[in-house]
């Protein structure tokens, strides 16, 4: 890939590299750059980076185009990469990594839609102990704006009996805010 | 044999069906099937996307309290079996991660206990002899396409189940059933999986490559093992859908079972008119 001189400057900074390094156990020096991870990748045609360029950025410590781009939050975590990559480089643990840092620095991406997703699932998780599709799914449209979308599909699965209207009870749930309070902090 | 089971979140709700199909199904197998008492949700793909700790914490506080019963844990969900199994895996591997889950979870867990996918118990567990003996109404005709998606077995040296990339467990049960198998491309496919719920033209995108490969090999339906493939690949398939089967739900159908009916009314894309067409309904 072509870098501009702009993305230039921030190379030679290893903090980025190291701590990536750190958080995820992976050892991503040993990506030689063999496509595999990309080539197999089903979300590739959508990413503005593919697999083995984050990898590189990484390397480089471009961190924020890492942290902004759009492929950090398209990655399906569907396992591809990992299974197939010849060096064991666990690139969706990477993922995960960078995820989790763009996250915890407030980070604003291209993607802005997904973050919303993860957030809102887990707060449904956080308030019941388990999931509630149906208020989980309401409160994401108004988060996102997205009222009109699926509606037909919802209405569908909700004649089928196939949601839930009422939250699901767990006896527990205090133990589960009590995860969520205690994995706040950082990583 | 007796295991713990983890229904997870998809099966109370969206995947009623399979919950309901797979409890008829393992009592019929003589696999008793004990709930774990008050189970949490494992955090799903958000969970391991956004926080590691959590993700962890929230699938161990399951492997803890399953711990208890002295049982090894049975899931139906591919999605909750790999986190389970994961949270597992690198507590072995990891003594800091196994004292740091202990204490958030505020529960002793050793890790002794296995995860099973109920897949890979009816299949190597219960084994095909025992299937095929309460066979009574072999699928004969049905053309069927298995499709396993992505986390039974992706990455092999977590989930240790089946090949990853041309797994047989699904396609040799449907053959011990009496259905016509189609050897296929799609079957280790991503279908987007949550990603779908927010970006619907990348999910639909895979969706119709996975559809467009089973039709292309003539199958006329598709079986598959993961609650959330079901429910992308039969909403986001448009005009003349194939129907998409749990595989708990024709194993119940080729036993006989009366309720199939009422699993079947479920779906998103009716199957009735198919199995009708074969004489199986």
């Amino acid at each position: 890939m072509q870098f501009t001189s702009e993305q230039a400057q921030e190379i030679g900074n290893p903090a980025f590299a190291k701590r990536v390094k750190e958080i995820s156990g992976t050892t991503l020096d040993r990506c030689y750059q063999c496509l595999t991870c990309s080539l197999g990748c089903p979300v590739n045609f959508a990413m503005d980076y593919l697999p083995n360029q984050i990898i590189r950025m990484v390397q480089l410590g471009l961190k924020e185009q890492v942290l902004k781009s759009s492929t950090i939050w398209l990655c399906a975590t569907c396992e591809s990469c990992v299974t197939r990559c010849p060096n064991e480089v666990d690139v969706l643990r990477v993922m995960d990594t960078l995820r989790e840092m763009a996250l915890r620095e407030g980070v604003k991406g291209k993607e802005t839609v997904i973050p919303i997703f993860h957030e809102t699932f887990l707060g449904s998780i956080r308030q019941w102990g388990r999931q509630h599709e149906l208020s989980m799914l309401l409160l994401l449209k108004l988060k996102t704006r997205d009222i009109f979308s699926d509606l037909g599909l919802g209405v569908k699965m909700l004649l089928k009996g196939n949601l839930k209207l009422l939250p699901p009870r767990v006896k527990g749930s205090k133990d589960v805010k009590a995860i969520f309070e205690k994995t706040k902090g950082e990583i | 044999m007796k295991y713990a089971y983890y229904p997870g979140c998809s099966l109370e709700s969206t995947a009623r069906a399979y919950d309901l199909s797979v409890r008829a199904v393992c009592r019929d197998l003589a696999v008793e099937l004990e709930e774990i008492e008050d189970w949490n949700c494992c955090g799903a793909s958000s969970g391991h996307c956004t926080n590691y700790r959590l993700s962890h914490a929230l699938a161990g506080r399951n492997l803890a309290l399953a711990e208890r019963e002295g049982l090894d844990i049975a899931v139906a969900c591919p999605a909750c079996f790999l986190r389970l199994k994961s949270t597992r895996h690198e507590v072995r591997a990891d003594a800091r991660l196994k004292k740091e889950l202990a204490e958030l979870i505020d529960l002793p867990y050793e890790a002794k206990y296995d995860t099973k996918h109920l897949l890979d118990i009816i299949c190597r567990e219960v084994g095909m002899e025992e299937v095929r003996k309460r066979v009574e109404k072999p699928l004969t005709g049905l053309k069927l396409v298995p499709y396993y998606g992505c986390f039974l077995v992706r990455p092999p040296k977590v989930t240790q189940f089946d090949d990853p990339e041309n797994p047989q467990s699904m396609d040799i049960l449907m053959d011990a059933l009496g259905a016509e198998v189609v050897d296929w491309s799609g079957k280790v496919d991503c279908c987007g999986g949550s990603i779908s719920i927010t970006k619907r033209d990348i999910g639909a995108k895979l969706v119709s490559e996975i559809a467009d490969a089973a039709r292309g090999v003539g199958a006329e339906a598709i079986v598959t093992a993961c609650p959330l493939c079901q429910s992308n690949l039969e909403s986001r398939q448009g005009s003349q859908a194939l129907p998409t089967f749990y595989f708990s739900e024709l194993i119940g159908l080729s036993f006989g079972m009366k309720e199939a009916n009422t699993w079947f009314r479920r779906h998103l894309v009716s199957p009735v008119a198919l199995l009708a067409s074969h004489g199986l309904l």
